[in-house]
């Protein structure tokens, strides 16, 4: 499934500029803890949060996911944002709480 | 064409017969470059040709390593050397030392304060992320100087 037609059926807003949208979206995974992140997520997983710091792109990056959603109405600090457009790494918003979206995602059928 | 694809295997052979090394330095409390080291070190090993699985495996190991150096300590260093045989990282920092090293490896136990944990860092993890993602790892700390964590991740299949 491409990102966009995740952000299409969820009606996210993108926050970054410079991304791929047509990125190859592999499954999800949702915490708020960084390390389980780094154990847990597979490259091209879409990642959903409501941590908001600049250190959730270098967990993306490294991870390779394909992007991070910020749940609950969440908004990326400015510096998270920018380090998300050198990276590369699509950071897409909603108001939607956490379980809603991987609810919704699933419903899409996105597995994890 | 053949010809080609020899030079090609000669020179990555001849890259990884000479031993790769290189250091990072880490600030503590930058968390703005904070995944710097790692990710470089992820991309070098790539460059060299490193099994991709083995480059997950690293960067996991590698991220976990500084962000404790970022986290807890005033500054450190990464180290890593990779030979064709193993890929090994030290990491040194100036300070304050684990006092208990067999609890910190614990799952679960940390010492972060409230704002660290906040970020999502401090669950007690990194410690036996490392572990899990490694073939060796060791730490020796003396509380009040420092740290020295070394990891080793085998490069060749047994």
């Amino acid at each position: 499934m491409k990102l966009q037609k995740i952000i299409e059926g969820l009606a996210l807003e993108v926050k970054t500029k410079t991304h791929d949208l047509t990125k190859e979206v592999t499954g999800g995974y949702a915490s708020d803890l960084l390390s389980d992140v780094i154990a847990n997520t597979k490259e091209g997983n879409v990642w959903v949060t409501i941590q908001t710091h600049i250190n959730i792109v270098a967990v993306a990056a490294l991870k390779e996911l394909s992007g991070i959603i910020l749940a609950n109405g969440k908004v990326p600090d400015e510096d998270t944002l920018k380090k998300a457009d050198d990276e590369g790494m699509p950071i897409m918003i909603t108001t939607l709480p956490a379980f809603e979206v991987v609810g919704r995602l699933y419903t899409l059928g996105l597995r994890c | 064409m053949e010809k080609d694809c020899e030079v090609e295997v000669v020179m990555m052979y001849d890259k990884f017969e000479k031993n790769v090394e290189g250091v990072f330095f880490l600030k503590g409390k930058d968390f703005t470059n904070a995944g710097t080291a790692s990710s470089e070190l992820k991309t070098i090993l790539g460059e060299i040709g490193i099994n991709q699985s083995i480059i997950r495996r690293a960067a996991i190991a590698a991220f976990e390593a500084e962000m404790n150096v970022i986290i807890y300590t005033p500054a450190g260093m990464m180290h890593y050397s990779v030979t064709p045989e193993i890929l090994k990282v030290v990491v040194e920092d100036m300070g304050p030392g684990i006092e208990d090293i067999e609890l910190a490896m614990t799952e679960g136990y940390s010492t972060a304060p409230d704002y660290i944990r906040e970020m999502g860092f401090g669950s007690g993890m990194g410690l036996p992320n490392i572990k899990k993602n490694t073939d060796e790892m060791k730490i020796t700390s003396s509380p009040g100087e420092g740290t020295t964590l070394e990891f080793v991740i085998n490069l060749k299949k047994e």
